[in-house]
């Protein structure tokens, strides 16, 4: 069920309904239904993945969370006979029990995730290096289904196992409760990737009508419908025009490419996300964001801390930091300290829980080399230009252009320049025909069909380009005037009439020039695959 | 206080409704100039309703009779309820609808569209369906007709599917938001040129010669229908060369009206006879009769509708007359127009 179809506003609207109206103590049990009817309309055989999901990581965590039970039973017991050292081994012994139980729960799910997602990744390549080595054996592919938001629910239970084991949240005892955070619904399909303690809060509390709530989950909504349909999908034809047609499309066409994939990207995942929020909001939910006013970043770090931010969050705190602190990693530091010198030293382990990071980053992303080489892109940038933080230090106290405003633009405009670049990996059929392209950018000199009419030929009327600029425009005015605070907070203290006008604007706006409906292609959320 | 909040969300609502229809209206299909064809099923409701032939079924109903004929020259008051491309289970429902108006002596039925077992295109089955008035019968022709990608809910608020207009929008929508002129004559749409029917194409070979169990189906309804309501159904084939139609089709049809003791009227058989002449008789090389060719083929229609259906002259009534004397007078005009605009004599 796309969340632009008629069938999921006919979905969500009954649910609406039916949760303010049933005694506040079954609004939980409902969404858990609606969850499960939601998951069942994709696909009733996804339910079986979602289940052991479910099942495993319930009842694993129930059994971490038992030892912890045990052992400040057993220490409060015995608090004066055991000596200090008593208790340390025996916290060891419990914490060893549990990291078994964690690293079951760790290898069924990663494994379903890993089979489905990448077994036939995998055959790919081992094809490939026999046919290499001038071996007529192939593998034949696997047909394995990919359920809708795997990477999402994974990551999510995994993420709660983890903490269950650090002992940062308690488990979850009710079975049905915890089967809610995992498939509710509106997250499900492309995140955010939530934490069970931030989401526990609302997510099973009672909730009243509150017409605050509704309305502003309703203009999340809208909001998320008007990037989606106005200006992700309508540019989407020009999008595949290029990138589908390399051997056409090349030089400036690239450039065009890359930023107007930056733009539908931007478009289709936030719109997706202000979608999933808005409904969580209208149920009296809070999910957390997942972007802040990405394009107006100013280097590629600070970039990722502000697009996909769960997800990004989600990779320092389960991979990053216990890569880096993990015994070999604190090895390999004291010996490249040592062989290296202090100073490069230190900086070896960041570097390669870093690219630990980017790789698994981009592995997460697709089944290809492609997400391979574009997170190890990443990695590349923000390693560089840490490095280069001296040197740029050094620039900076010579020339005082930190505040100033030309500078700060072009940095924007630098750091949306290298993260399209990046993003071609994401668009080409192959890492080789990506560089090719991206090669073509300063070889083939062909800048005159940003003015010569030639980009009319990409699928796109001149009113589409219109729209789409217009849509820009109010993007970036949006994203400016967010900088004071929650735009539908000043919109709902301006005058009735004004908000009335505005909201309304806005509907009409995405009815009218929306790109849905017969004569139109029903385009997935980009972030569904995952 | 409370009241005035309640009323300030009342008037937002009404202006929203009242704004959204509006605009419904403005962007929803006039088809005033171009593909006319899309208006036939929608003016109907003006009408009279006291018809003693009904005709339902596609372009062979709609271009190959000429209603004024049958008024003029045999007293039989007439309608056609045809479009474009329309499937039997959507002639079937148009024919429920009507049914639910008025009760004809005789509904005639061109069976052409037993070769479409499937629903076939959105933008037909829209120009049949969006003109029709809300009723069980629409619903379930909507529901029997869409295609893999339509919804019902475009069927509803058709502001849904032609929400795209708004970059073509013209004068027309302006000036036919509300009410337009009928651009058929008694849902006659007339064609007076001429374009001669050259190569005649050949049938290709089918693998299946047999009409689906769907239109069979809607076929057995449609027998069941009349018989309830007392109404004679008649099947008729146009003169028209394309699409081809087979001897087995034709074999079929003259089976099940000998079954069921339909009279069944194969005009492609009858071409001496109703002297259509397909060198000046028709407009497109044969698919469609022009003015001329459906005035034959309509008189020989008269004849059997008169003589062997025994149906009244009912020129006399004074009522009917006074309905028709415009409708002549239009029709008449309009030929001028077109003769004038073809260049013709």
């Amino acid at each position: 069920m796309l969340f632009t179809s008629y069938d999921f506003l006919g979905f969500i609207l009954v649910l609406f309904v039916l949760y303010y109206i049933v005694p506040k103590k079954f609004q939980w049990p409902l969404l858990l239904g609606f969850s499960y009817i939601f998951y069942f309309l994709a696909d009733p055989t996804y339910l079986i993945y979602i289940g052991i999901t479910t099942v495993t990581v319930y009842l694993l965590g129930c059994k971490i969370e038992q030892f912890r039970e045990e052992q400040s039973a057993y220490l409060k017991a015995n608090k004066e006979v055991l000596s200090r050292e008593d208790k340390k081994l025996y916290k060891n012994k419990i914490k060893s029990k549990q990291w078994k139980y964690l690293l079951i729960a760790l290898f069924i799910n990663i494994g379903i995730l890993a089979v489905l997602k990448y077994t036939n990744f995998a055959i790919s390549n081992v094809n490939s290096i026999m046919g290499l080595l001038g071996s007529d054996k192939q593998f034949g592919f696997l047909d394995l289904a990919l359920p809708m938001g795997i990477s999402f629910y994974t990551f999510q239970s995994v993420g709660y196992i983890i903490d269950v084991y650090r002992g940062t949240c308690k488990a979850e005892k009710n079975i049905f409760k915890f089967a809610l955070f995992v498939s509710f619904f509106p997250q499900l399909v492309q995140g955010p990737i939530s934490r069970f303690s931030q989401m526990a809060e609302t997510l099973y509390q009672e909730h009243s009508f509150d017409a605050k709530n509704v309305c502003y989950g309703l203009q999340r909504i809208l909001w998320g419908f008007f990037k989606k349909l106005v200006i992700a999908d309508r540019i989407l034809t020009a999008v595949n025009e290029i990138i589908r047609n390399p051997d056409e499309y090349a030089g400036a066409y690239v450039f065009v490419g890359m930023m107007f994939y930056a733009l539908e990207l931007y478009a289709d995942f936030t719109g997706g996300i202000d979608v999933t929020i808005g409904v969580a909001e209208v149920l009296g939910i809070r999910l957390a964001e997942n972007f802040n006013r990405p394009f107006f970043s100013k280097s590629i770090k600070e970039y990722w801390n502000r697009w996909h931010i769960t997800m990004g969050t989600w990779f320092t705190d389960y991979i990053f930091y216990p890569i880096s602190v993990c015994g070999p990693m604190l090895k390999l530091s004291k010996f490249s300290r040592k062989k290296l010198g202090e100073n490069l030293g230190k900086r070896v382990p960041i570097y390669l829980s870093s690219f630990t990071v980017w790789l698994a980053t981009g592995i997460w992303h697709g089944a290809s080399w492609n997400f391979v080489v574009w997170g190890l892109g990443n990695w590349v940038v923000i390693m560089v230009s840490q490095e280069l933080e001296p040197l740029y230090a050094k620039f900076h106290a010579r020339f005082h252009l930190q505040s100033n405003r030309y500078f700060q633009f072009f940095q924007v405009i630098r750091t949306i320049f290298i993260m399209s670049c990046l993003r071609s990996f994401d668009c080409y059929r192959n890492v080789p025909v990506t560089f090719k392209m991206l090669g073509t950018m300063f070889t083939t000199w062909n800048w005159n069909i940003l003015w010569d009419g030639s980009l009319m030929q990409l699928g796109l009327t001149m009113t589409d380009y219109l729209i789409l600029l217009a849509g820009t425009i109010l993007l970036i005015a949006v994203s400016m005037i967010q900088r004071k605070g929650k735009v539908r907070d000043q919109i709902a203290a301006c005058p009735y009439a004004v908000r009335v006008a505005i909201w309304y604007g806005l509907f009409l706006v995405v009815l009218l020039t929306g790109v849905y409906g017969i004569g139109y292609e029903a385009s997935q959320f980009i972030y569904n695959q995952f | 206080m409370k009241k005035k909040a309640i009323l300030k969300y009342i008037i937002t609502a009404v202006v929203i409704c009242v704004s959204l229809f509006f605009l419904q209206k403005l962007v929803q299909p006039k088809y005033m100039s171009d593909v006319v064809e899309g208006r036939l099923i929608a003016e109907y409701y003006d009408e009279e309703k006291d018809h003693d032939v009904i005709f339902v079924g596609d372009c062979e109903v709609y271009e190959n009779f000429s209603p004024k004929v049958l008024w003029e020259e045999y007293g039989i008051n007439s309608y056609i309820r045809g479009s474009a491309q329309q499937l039997i289970w959507q002639s079937y429902y148009l024919l429920e609808d009507t049914l639910r108006y008025e009760k004809p002596d005789v509904v005639i039925f061109n069976i052409l569209s037993m070769m479409y077992d499937e629903p076939q295109k959105e933008a037909y089955n829209r120009m049949t369906i969006d003109g029709m008035k809300w009723s069980m019968s629409k619903v379930k022709s909507i529901q029997a007709s869409m295609t893999e990608r339509e919804e019902f809910l475009d069927y509803v608020f058709p502001i849904l599917r032609y929400h795209s207009r708004w970059n073509e929008l013209s004068k027309e929508d302006i000036t036919y938001m509300f009410d337009a002129p009928n651009v058929a004559f008694n849902g006659y749409y007339m064609r007076v040129d001429v374009k001669p029917a050259e190569n005649i194409p050949e049938g290709k070979i089918l693998a299946d010669y047999r009409f689906g169990d769907n239109s069979y189906y809607y076929l057995d309804k449609m027998v069941e229908l009349c018989e309830k309501e007392g109404v004679e159904l008649i099947f008729v084939k146009a003169p028209s060369l394309y699409p081809y139609w087979y001897p087995e089709w034709e074999e079929q049809m003259e089976e099940y009206a000998a079954e069921h003791g339909i009279r069944y009227i194969n005009f492609l058989e009858n071409v001496e006879e109703t002297g259509v002449d397909f060198a000046v008789d028709t407009y497109d090389a044969g698919l469609h009769m022009n003015l001329s060719g459906a005035e034959k083929i309509t008189r020989y229609l008269g004849d059997v509708l008169s003589e062997e259906v025994g149906l009244e002259d009912r020129r006399g009534e004074e009522k009917l007359q006074k309905i028709w004397e415009p409708k002549i007078k239009a029709y008449e005009e309009e030929i001028i127009r077109q003769y004038e605009k073809y260049g013709m004599n």
